[in-house]
């Protein structure tokens, strides 16, 4: 349930940047989430970039698709070498998703820095209390 | 532990960005490219997209609506004429923004703040060659009158009005490809547009090679090899029709044998090397109502460039309560310029007359400040480039101006084989005159006087400019300013201390080759020379022989005609040049000694119906073996290793066996025997052998596989995705069908004069520059097919109609 919460608010948070800010700042909304969400190190790497992944790849997917893949065919034996217009689909999702999965990961490292609070204890709590959409504060 | 941990991950994600942001690890930003907001996902345009909307802007004085028709012609309505042209404007650069830049930057020499350092030579020749002096010069006519200045200010306002539009998502993806953002439009781009147009129809010259030749063959064999007028040759202007005497008596300088024929370059000779397309041309005809079924005019024309994508046309309808124009339009400049309103139309096609002369000029020192002209040192005017290089420290050239024009070449800049003298230009471009005011009237005219008012604003690239009216008439007239001459002046380099040797002035506009309603009852001209050798003015220039003799053949046979027959010869593959070059092959080859694929493909030429048609390969095997034989006739003769080496035209060889086969070329000076015909041909033929023979295994010998047409995207190799190859098509050189390799009818238009007009057209392209667009190329495969749109002259009741996809509205 959290790892939905964190996809979908790195999602928003990413969208909402990209309107304002350069391409990178989906590693800006990684981060905001990786430090305000408590997850263990690798979920919000994870997160992060299924975050991104979809939202990059799905928005691609969905304006190649009602182009006939025009646009994206040509790019991608521009880009790619290859005439499978989804091999750019694909890479324009990993792409997002790894600048934003990176920086996720930053996020929750360096909150766990600051709170010192070792990431396990967060783990330990998320388990038992169960409420996993809890907002640490 | 935790803290370089986390310092390992914010640099990692820091490396990711930056490789992904930058352009100096891979080739393009994939970061920027690919995402939603500022990639290039913005520009796939959804196959059922609204091409409409409603726009206000304040520098607007009425209301204009346009009416897309399912092809994404826009047929513009406007209140007030200047709206026109702003809307024109807007949607030139909503469709082909970057085009309209790329090529004004390329006019401009400005490429390398694109490309970078392999664009200087580019642009020092371009800045060299004045073109954005002439623009300039352009410009202050352009704005001194006001009809032009208020059509080009509303286009550019246009222009820029879309411009302050767009946003990072928005901006056409070449732009996201090379990085970086569009510049407000200017007057002056749109000058430069012309210039450029200019440039590629009146830009050739060959006074360097001429002066070489001259030099290596002696006067005699450089006239055999470069003559000045074809005896095939079926001028624009029939044989027989009397011309008027020059009135203007002409100074020859005393000293041409010495100063002028005599010249002895010491080594070398600068050679201009970004000469545009000798195949830059264009086929234009109009029949009489006695020749067609319908008793009205039918006007043709197919103007040959090189083809791009986006293509160079664009095509609309301008309507407004002065005018009504439809045709094509050039993204770049405001109104219609090949096309047609309710009462005429009109084409054009390229004169290929010499403009462009080039001086030796000897300066005082190497600061270039002062020349030699008549008595004592002048003073050279001096223009400071800035070129400025992307990635790099701006690069300054001194261009020194002298009474003829910029110093192209000199030490700084000695051309590919120049021996470091200065040579200043001489070129009509460089004059100042307002060609848009031309268009600015043909938009309107009504007559053929109102056409001849209009013409005579033309003052370069030279066009024989045809005409039809709905009352019957047709005429073409040969128009610009073509500079007098005395017999051989600007063939060769003229000495440039000497004013003497100067232009004396200009052919008078009724004394060009001209012609209104012949007895022929049609008028052609297809690039060639316009008139015969009792023209009384010395006209040298760059002319095709073939298409001319063809098209006059083909129309004197022409009665009843329709549209469909019309459109017929324009996508005729007849080769005429073949017709009589390939009787010299067959007769003279000695078959006897020819091995199995030797005789394989003798019988495979003889069998060719003589169509360059697309599963032909009579054509292929044609064409391999006759430009073989000019390899072996010439290679001998004109085998130097100083350059700049001409190679003699293939109408040359051609008439020179015709008239005789005993041809002083023929031999091999280089062996101590005599060759005749026969050996050189055979000798020819087994020559092209090994790759005609080479295509045929690779399955390529048919005459379109072996062509292999292509429309280039203007970044060609950079972007080949974007262009589209392998299309199968007929034509070729010398053709009415001009379609090579990546060159052809760029346009092709019938316009029949009835009431209303009934016409037709296609181009090689497709409205919309973006190649995330379905209007991308989406004409080609008809252009390929030699077939047309009809195209929907709107009127003011077919506001209504079903054609009408999507609307535009704009208010103030």
């Amino acid at each position: 349930m959290k790892f939905i919460f964190a996809v979908i608010s790195t999602a928003l948070l990413a969208y909402a940047g990209g309107i304002f800010l350069p391409w990178w700042s989906v590693a800006l909304a990684g981060f905001i989430s990786g430090a305000w969400l408590l997850q263990r190190p690798g979920t919000a790497f994870l997160s992060g970039f299924t975050s991104v992944f979809l939202l990059w790849a799905g928005f691609a997917f969905v304006r190649s698709q009602a182009n006939d893949d025009l646009l994206a065919t040509r790019f991608a034996q521009l880009i790619l070498k290859s005439d499978n217009p989804l091999l750019l689909v694909l890479l324009t999702g990993v792409i997002g998703g790894l600048s934003a999965g990176l920086g996720a990961l930053a996020g929750s490292l360096g909150r766990s820095l600051i709170s010192g609070k070792d990431q396990t204890a967060a783990d330990t709590l998320e388990a038992t209390s169960g409420a996993s959409d809890q907002q640490p504060g | 532990m935790r803290i370089t941990l986390f310092i390992l991950t914010l640099i990692m994600n820091a490396g990711l960005i930056y490789v992904l942001d930058t352009r100096k690890v891979l080739p393009v930003p994939l970061g920027v490219l690919l995402s939603p907001h500022e990639g290039i996902w913005q520009n796939a345009e959804a196959m059922d997209a609204d091409q409409g909307g409603d726009f206000r802007f304040p520098e607007l004085k009425g209301k204009v609506e346009v009416y897309f028709d399912a092809r994404l012609v826009p047929h513009v309505f406007a209140e007030q004429e200047q709206d026109a042209y702003f809307v024109q404007g807007f949607i030139h650069a909503r469709h082909r923004l970057w085009q309209m830049e790329f090529q004004t930057h390329a006019a401009a020499g400005r490429i390398s703040e694109i490309v970078g350092e392999k664009g200087i030579d580019y642009d020092r020749n371009q800045r060299r060659n004045g073109m954005v002096y002439a623009a300039e010069n352009a410009l202050h006519r352009m704005e001194a009158d006001p009809d032009t200045k208020a059509a080009c200010d509303a286009y550019t306002a246009g222009v820029n009005a879309y411009i302050t539009r767009l946003n990072k998502g928005s901006l056409p993806v070449e732009y996201k490809i090379l990085g970086y953002e569009p510049e407000k439009w200017t007057n002056l781009k749109s000058a430069l547009f012309m210039k450029a147009m200019t440039n590629d129809l009146a830009g050739f010259d060959r006074d360097f090679e001429f002066t070489h030749a001259l030099r290596t063959l002696g006067e005699e064999n450089f006239r055999m090899l470069f003559p000045e007028v074809a005896d095939s040759l079926s001028p624009v202007i029939p044989s027989g029709t009397p011309y008027e005497t020059p009135q203007q008596a002409l100074n020859i300088p005393k000293d041409l044998d010495s100063a002028y024929y005599g010249r002895q370059p010491a080594t070398g000779i600068a050679e201009n090397q970004f000469k545009p397309d000798p195949a830059n041309g264009s086929n234009n005809w109009v029949i009489a109502g006695s020749r067609s079924r319908s008793g009205h005019p039918i006007l043709c024309n197919d103007p040959h460039l090189r083809l791009s994508l986006p293509a160079i046309w664009y095509e609309m309808q301008l309507h407004t309560p002065v005018f009504n124009a439809y045709g094509a339009t050039f993204p770049g400049i405001p109104g219609v310029v090949i096309g047609f309103n309710q009462d005429i139309a009109f084409g054009f096609t390229n004169a290929g007359r010499d403009v462009r002369d080039y001086y030796e000029v000897r300066f005082r020192d190497r600061a270039r400040a002062e020349y030699w002209f008549d008595s004592p040192w002048r003073k050279a005017d001096v223009r400071i480039e800035q070129i400025r290089v992307k990635g790099q420290t701006t690069v300054l050239d001194t261009v020194p101006y002298t009474v003829f024009g910029p110093v192209v070449y000199d030490a700084s800049f000695p051309g590919k084989a120049g021996d470091g003298k200065a040579y200043a230009l001489r070129w009509v471009a460089h004059d100042s005159a307002n060609i848009l005011k031309m268009w600015h009237l043909l938009n309107r005219a009504r007559t053929h006087d109102d056409y001849l008012a209009a013409i005579s604003h033309f003052n370069v690239p030279g066009q024989n400019m045809i005409f039809a009216s709905r009352n019957g008439d047709i005429a073409l007239w040969q128009q610009a300013t073509f500079p007098l001459r005395w017999k051989d002046q600007g063939l060769f380099v003229m000495p440039g201390y000497d004013s003497s040797y100067m232009w004396q002035g200009y052919i008078p506009m009724e004394h060009n080759p001209h012609t209104f309603n012949p007895t022929e009852g049609y008028i052609s001209s297809a690039n060639q020379r316009p008139a015969d050798s009792t023209y009384p003015y010395f006209i040298p220039g760059q002319y095709d022989v073939y298409r001319g003799i063809i098209i006059n053949r083909k129309l004197a046979a022409t009665y009843d005609a329709t549209p469909d027959d019309m459109m017929k010869l324009q996508n005729d593959n007849y080769n005429v040049f073949a017709e009589y070059a390939r009787p010299i092959l067959i007769r003279h080859v000695d078959s006897a000694g020819l091995d199995d694929a030797g005789r394989y493909y003798l019988k495979i030429m003889g069998d060719w119906n003589l169509n360059n048609d697309p599963e032909q390969k009579g054509p292929t095997v044609f064409t391999a073996w006759w430009d073989s034989l000019q390899q072996v006739v010439y290679a001998d003769d004109l085998n130097t290793t100083e350059k700049p080496v001409l190679r003699p035209e293939r109408f040359v060889l051609l008439e020179a066996l015709l008239r005789d086969t005993a041809y002083r070329f023929i031999d091999d000076i280089r062996t101590p025997a005599t060759e005749d015909l026969r050996s050189m041909v055979t000798r020819a033929f087994r020559m092209a052998i090994p790759s005609i023979d080479s295509l045929e295994k690779k399955g390529r010998l048919s005459w379109a596989r072996n062509k292999n047409t292509t429309v280039y995207h203007l970044l060609r190799n950079a972007t080949m995705p974007f262009s589209r190859q392998g299309i199968l098509n007929g034509g070729g050189t010398h053709i009415i069908n001009a379609t090579t390799h990546e060159h052809g009818p760029s346009w092709r238009m019938v316009v029949h004069m009835t009431t209303p007009i009934e016409a037709y057209a296609v181009y090689p392209g497709g409205q919309q520059g973006n190649p995330g667009s379905p209007f991308y190329d989406s004409f080609i495969d008809k252009w390929a097919k030699g077939e047309y749109y009809r195209i929907w002259f709107m009127t003011e009741g077919d506001k209504k109609s079903g054609r009408v996809k999507w609307r535009m509205s704009f208010s103030s």
